[in-house]
């Protein structure tokens, strides 16, 4: 076949696959309406809010009437007389952060804090019931310090999910887009019928990859201008490197959505397999929280998946600025797993 | 547009030994066969007679267990492009994208091919030319099976493969479809189908090859299979229950005019040369044996009962 033939046939595919997915509405919901939804959402759960004053509780008896009146005054506490056995229960219930026990008239100076140190909160509210204790008391600081408040983008929840959400986004429509279709046409047998003409097997799962590379541009200008409209997201790095950061990953996850329907005849095996490639990622993979949170001893399986690969990478590029030799590493690991799984998915592709 | 030249003189496709196993399952077991340019020759059997696995080998979409198959001069694994521009297929069901309009779907399979017709042509000739602009999802069934042959003739094929293009459509449907497929025979193409409906490849094929089991069991053209009854005509006779058990068909085997006889599920079936001698002999035969009939009727011998004389079933047990 000629050159110009073959590149007919090549773009006609496209414009038959990209009439198909624009006339789907479920497209347009789960490439662009959800993911919007969850930024909004997520982003209005954990916005910045103003510091929250602790709960402390103080333990009803001798010495309690000065130790709340000192706690009364101080900033960002908020403390309760309680009998003992209440006190405690709250603590156990979380309701208080610390339970403070006035010492007995014998030793007015000394105090007795209740509480679980595994709790941030808690140290929290101790640090800062012990401070107004001791000044209370009579401590002088020898230092003064002075506080400015900085929130700047970049360093926010939304700043650090915005990135995440646009990679799962990436993933999930390159493994629905190729795994689901795939499947679908296969039980429909139009695959069977298309291989009985002399189309070229490569050309067709390369329009695929390419319609799903096309919507890719339009998926992440999407969300970048959502983010920086509605929530000021700063993109520090070059657009151009945002964009092939994610054009990689979608060729990527396209190549494992080959992989994984490449055997399948039912959309239930397909669908199966998918979420078992998926899940693991959406968990691990730093979409919704950071991936160090981890075991030590996890890292560097969690470094290897695709997902913590782009993850990192988009945010480095959007939030830091990085340039695209300094993600190299990451790129590789992008670019190992979908080539990869292209040629082993080819490899066993089912046509009938 | 290549108004493609026809007629080769030698074999258009070419079958020897075909044999195709599914682990035990032998669905192919030696078939042979021969398709000359310019005819439209049949594969008839019932369902499961191993009709769809032949087509597809012929198509190049299974690879054979044992065998040869030449089409159009050439042979798969070796030519495939160069048959497949030449080839137009219609699968035994093909869903298309419902979310595409049909002229969508015939441009899209006519870009396929180096050469073809035009789109509009085909359309019309297929009789949706109103439906052109129609998401492929709104057709009735009918329709999706005219737009299927539509998507096999669009690059202007030499040979089309058709399997069983009328099952489960209705009378008129099966009709434009047989049209379609005489307008492609008239302009000198070859085609082969696969069908359980005798009245299909009585109406379409120019040779038939009847397949039971995975085997040919007859061949040739319809009335020759016919003939080989040795009557055209058909008398169905059924005897009153008295006790004594069936009528045993050798007892029939001797009448005038009478071919042969057989025995199918209470009835007997004659082939006759001549009713009207036969009818006489046989009432004298019965009135002798002290039977009585229940029923009798006569009909031209047809294809379906040929494969009852050859198998003692019919091609579509329901």
């Amino acid at each position: 076949m000629s050159d110009s033939a073959r590149l007919r046939a090549f773009s006609a595919l496209c414009l038959a696959r990209l009439r198909e997915v624009y006339r789907e509405p479920e497209v347009v919901f789960w490439s662009f309406v959800f993911p919007i939804l969850l930024s909004v959402g997520l982003g209005l759960a954990f916005r910045n809010r103003p510091p929250e004053s602790s709960p402390v509780a103080v333990v009803e008896g001798p010495g309690a009437v000065e130790v709340a009146a000192a706690l009364e005054h101080a900033s960002l506490l908020k403390a309760r007389a309680l009998p003992r056995a209440e006190a405690e229960q709250a603590l156990r219930l979380g309701r208080v952060d610390v339970v403070v026990v006035p010492g007995d008239p014998p030793s007015p100076t000394r105090v007795e804090y209740r509480l679980d140190p595994s709790r941030p909160e808690a140290i929290l509210a101790r640090s800062r019931v012990d401070d107004a204790l001791q000044r209370a008391a009579g401590r002088q600081d020898p230092l003064t310090s002075r506080e400015v408040a900085v929130s700047e983008p970049g360093g926010r929840y939304i700043d650090f999910l915005i990135p995440g959400i646009i990679g799962m986004n990436l993933m999930s429509g390159g493994m629905w887009g190729m795994g689901f279709n795939l499947v679908d046409m296969r039980i429909k047998r139009l695959l069977k019928r298309l291989l009985a003409t002399p189309l070229r097997r490569a050309d067709f799962l390369g329009s695929h990859m390419a319609v799903r590379v096309g919507f890719t541009g339009i998926e992440v200008g999407f969300l970048l201008a959502f983010g920086r409209w509605a929530f000021g997201l700063p993109v520090r790095g070059s657009l151009f490197g945002v964009l092939l950061m994610a054009v990689l990953g979608a060729l990527c996850f396209a190549g494992l959505g080959l992989l994984v329907a490449s055997r399948a005849t039912k959309i239930e095996t397909v669908t199966g397999l998918m979420n078992v490639v998926m899940m693991p990622m959406f968990i691990c993979s730093g979409t919704f929280f950071s991936a160090d949170r981890f075991p030590d001893a996890l890292q560097p399986l969690i470094r290897a998946l695709p997902l913590t690969a782009l993850n990192d990478g988009l945010r480095a590029v959007i939030l830091e600025g990085a340039s695209l030799a300094s993600q190299s590493g990451r790129i590789l690991v992008l670019v190992l797993w979908g080539g990869l799984s292209f040629a082993v998915g080819l490899r066993l592709f089912r046509w009938n | 547009m290549s108004q493609a030249t026809a007629v080769s003189p030698e074999a258009t496709v070419s079958v020897r030994d075909l044999q195709k196993s599914y682990g035990p399952v032998e669905a192919v077991r030696g078939i042979a066969f021969e398709i000359r340019a310019g005819e439209c020759f049949g594969l008839l059997g019932p369902n499961g007679a191993g009709k769809t696995t032949t087509i597809e080998i012929l198509e190049g979409l299974i690879a054979p267990t044992a065998g040869a198959v030449v089409v159009l001069g050439r042979r798969w694994g070796r030519d495939d492009r160069e048959i497949r521009e030449r080839l137009g297929v219609c699968l035994q069901q093909t869903v298309f994208s419902d979310k595409l309009e049909v002229g969508e779907t015939v441009a899209l399979f006519r870009s396929l091919y180096r050469e073809g017709r035009r789109r509009d042509d085909v359309i019309a000739e297929v009789g949706l030319a109103e439906k052109a602009r129609a998401r492929v999802g709104t057709l009735s069934g009918g329709q999706k099976q005219r737009l299927a042959v539509a998507c096999a003739l669009v690059g202007d094929p030499e040979l089309l493969f058709l399997d069983e293009p009328t099952t489960g459509l209705d009378p008129q449907s099966r009709r434009q479809v047989w049209d379609i497929v005489n307008g492609f025979k008239e302009r000198g193409r070859t085609v082969l189908l696969t069908t359980h409906y005798m009245d299909e490849a009585e109406k379409l094929c120019d040779r038939i090859a009847v397949i039971d089991h995975g085997r040919i069991i007859a061949e040739g053209t319809p009335r020759e299979l016919v003939r080989s009854l040795g009557g055209d005509h058909v008398v169905e006779i059924a005897v009153e229950e008295d006790g004594r058990g069936p009528l045993g068909p050798e007892v029939l085997q001797d009448l005038p005019a009478v071919r042969s006889v057989h025995a199918e599920a209470g009835h007997l079936l004659l082939s006759v040369t001549e009713p009207h001698l036969a009818i006489r002999g046989l009432f004298e035969r019965l009135e002798q044996g002290g039977r009585s009939l229940r029923s009798l009727t006569t009909r031209h011998a047809s294809l379906e009962d040929v494969f009852v004389s050859l198998t003692g079933r019919r091609l579509r047990d329901e």
